[in-house]
C-alpha cells in the first residue's frame, strides 16, 4: 500500500504514476484530503483502472483494480 | 540563483492557487467595523479587484495588493510574474499604475542573489508599467513570497468594476486558460520546455496593452481572471452586474496540453475550491468533459482580463487586441438575469 498522507497536490498523483509503471493488476493508496482523492481517481481512470474510495476516519483508502 | 535550492520547493502552494477561497474570504470579512465614506467608489462589497477612492472631480486613486509564493524557480521571472499579477488589478479597474511598494518574505535558504533577482524582476515590470517602486517591507518567513502594493489613478467616471455589464455586451478574454493545471503538471516534469517558456512569457506579460486598448472603447465591466478562475471571476461579474453571462465552450482560448494534464489528475487544489464556490451558479448546457470543466475553474496566475464590451464595439476591440499581439477571443455574451449566473453553451 502507498501511504500519501500528509502529501498535497500533485505529489500523490506523482506517487501513483511512478507506482503504476509496473502495471500491477491492483493498487491501494491512503490519502488524507479530498483533492488527492479526486486527482488520484482521475489518474487511475486515465490509466484504465477502476477505483473505489473507502473513508477511514479522516483518511481515504483508494482501491484501484483492472 | 543557488544551484541546490529550487525556489518552488520552498513554496507549499502554487501562485494564485495559494489564494484563500472566495467563499472563505466572505466569511472572514463579515461583521468587521468598516468606516463609511462616500468617496470610496469601490470597496469590498462587490468582490472587486481593487479599491477606488475619489479625490476630486477628475481623479480617483486605485489601490491594491497582491503577493504569493514562488511559482517558478527562476527568481527574476518569479519577480516579473508577481509584479504583473499585482499591477493587473489596477488595469482591471481601467486605471494606470503609478506607485508601488514591495511586499516580500525571504527564507534563510535563499541567497542574497536570489532575493536581488526577484526584486530585479519586479522593478523591470514596474518600469514597463510606468510605475515607480517607492519602497517596501521585507520580513523573514519559512516560505518566500513576493508581490506589490500598487497605487494607480483612474477618472472617477471611467472606473471599470464587476458591476456594470449590460445585456447584449460581448465578453472578451485576453489570455488563454490552463496555467494552473500546467504549472501543477510541471512539478511532475510533464510539461516540455517550449510550452513552459510560453507559459512563463504569458504570466510575465502585463495587462497594460489590453487595458490601453479597452479604454478606447465602450467597455461596461472588467475583471482580471486570476485565483478564482474564469468561472469564479465570471460569477463575480455576473452577480455584481445582476446579469447572466453565456460562455461558448468552443470559443474559450486555452492551452491544449492542459486537457490531458487535467484528465491525468494534475488539477490544483484551487480549482476544486473554485468549483465549490461557483458550481451552484453554473449550468452546463451540453455534456462537458471533466477536464474542460477543470480548465474553466483553473486558478490563473497573472491571468488575462475579462472584458464586457458593448456589442457594437466588440469586433473593433478584438481586432485592435489581436493586432497588438494580445491572445484575445470573444468567449460569450451578457444576457438579462436568468436562474443561474453563468450558462456554458
Amino acid at each position: 500500500m502507498i501511504d500519501a498522507r500528509g502529501r498535497s497536490c500533485p505529489e500523490p498523483v506523482i506517487m501513483i504514476k511512478k507506482a503504476m509503471t509496473t502495471k500491477e493488476s491492483s493498487y491501494e493508496m491512503l490519502v488524507d484530503n479530498r483533492v488527492s482523492v479526486e486527482n488520484v481517481t482521475r489518474f487511475a481512470k486515465h490509466e484504465g483502472y477502476a477505483i473505489t474510495v473507502e473513508e477511514q476516519g479522516d483518511d481515504f483508502l483508494l482501491h484501484m483494480t483492472r | 540563483m543557488s544551484e541546490d535550492i529550487k525556489l518552488t520547493k520552498l513554496a507549499s502552494c502554487a501562485g494564485c492557487g495559494a489564494k484563500v477561497g472566495a467563499g472563505t474570504l466572505v466569511k472572514l470579512l463579515q461583521d468587521l467595523p468598516v468606516l463609511q465614506d462616500e468617496r470610496l467608489i469601490v470597496g469590498y462589497d462587490k468582490s472587486d479587484d481593487a479599491s477606488v477612492y475619489q479625490l476630486d472631480e477628475n481623479t480617483a486613486i486605485v489601490q491594491t495588493l497582491d503577493f504569493f509564493p514562488p511559482i517558478v524557480d527562476d527568481p527574476r521571472l518569479f519577480g516579473q510574474i508577481a509584479a504583473c499579477n499585482a499591477f493587473s488589478d489596477v488595469y482591471a479597474m481601467g486605471g494606470e499604475p503609478k506607485l508601488a511598494l514591495n511586499i516580500m518574505t525571504v527564507s534563510k535558504e535563499m541567497s542574497q542573489d536570489d532575493v536581488h533577482e526577484i526584486l530585479r524582476g519586479g522593478y523591470e515590470k514596474a518600469a514597463e508599467a510606468g510605475a515607480i517602486i517607492a519602497g517596501g517591507h521585507t520580513i523573514e518567513d519559512v516560505e518566500p513570497k513576493y508581490g506589490l502594493s500598487v497605487t494607480g489613478f483612474v477618472h472617477p467616471k471611467r472606473v471599470l468594476t464587476n458591476a456594470g455589464a449590460r445585456a447584449g455586451d460581448r465578453l472578451i478574454l485576453t489570455k488563454p486558460l490552463g496555467v494552473g493545471i500546467l504549472t501543477t503538471a510541471a512539478k511532475a516534469d510533464l510539461v516540455d520546455q517550449e510550452l513552459l517558456e510560453k507559459l512563463y512569457r504569458q504570466m510575465a506579460t502585463l495587462n497594460r496593452v489590453a487595458r490601453d486598448c479597452m479604454v478606447q472603447f465602450e467597455v461596461h465591466s472588467c475583471t482580471d481572471v486570476t485565483g478564482f478562475g474564469l468561472l469564479g471571476h465570471g460569477y463575480e461579474m455576473a452577480a455584481g452586474s445582476e446579469k447572466t453571462i453565456h460562455i461558448r465552450m468552443d470559443s474559450i482560448p486555452y492551452h491544449k496540453e492542459a486537457y490531458e494534464m487535467a484528465d491525468m489528475g494534475f488539477v490544483p487544489a484551487g480549482a476544486y475550491r473554485n468549483r465549490t464556490y461557483a458550481e451552484a451558479h453554473v449550468r452546463f448546457e451540453k455534456e462537458t468533459p471533466l477536464p474542460l470543466q477543470d480548465i474553466l475553474f483553473d486558478p490563473q496566475t497573472s491571468g488575462g482580463l475579462l472584458i464586457a464590451v458593448a456589442q457594437s464595439d466588440a469586433e473593433a476591440l478584438l481586432e485592435m487586441l489581436l493586432e497588438k499581439s494580445v491572445e484575445a477571443a470573444i468567449i460569450g455574451y451578457v444576457a438579462e438575469e436568468e436562474d443561474v449566473a453563468i450558462v456554458i453553451e
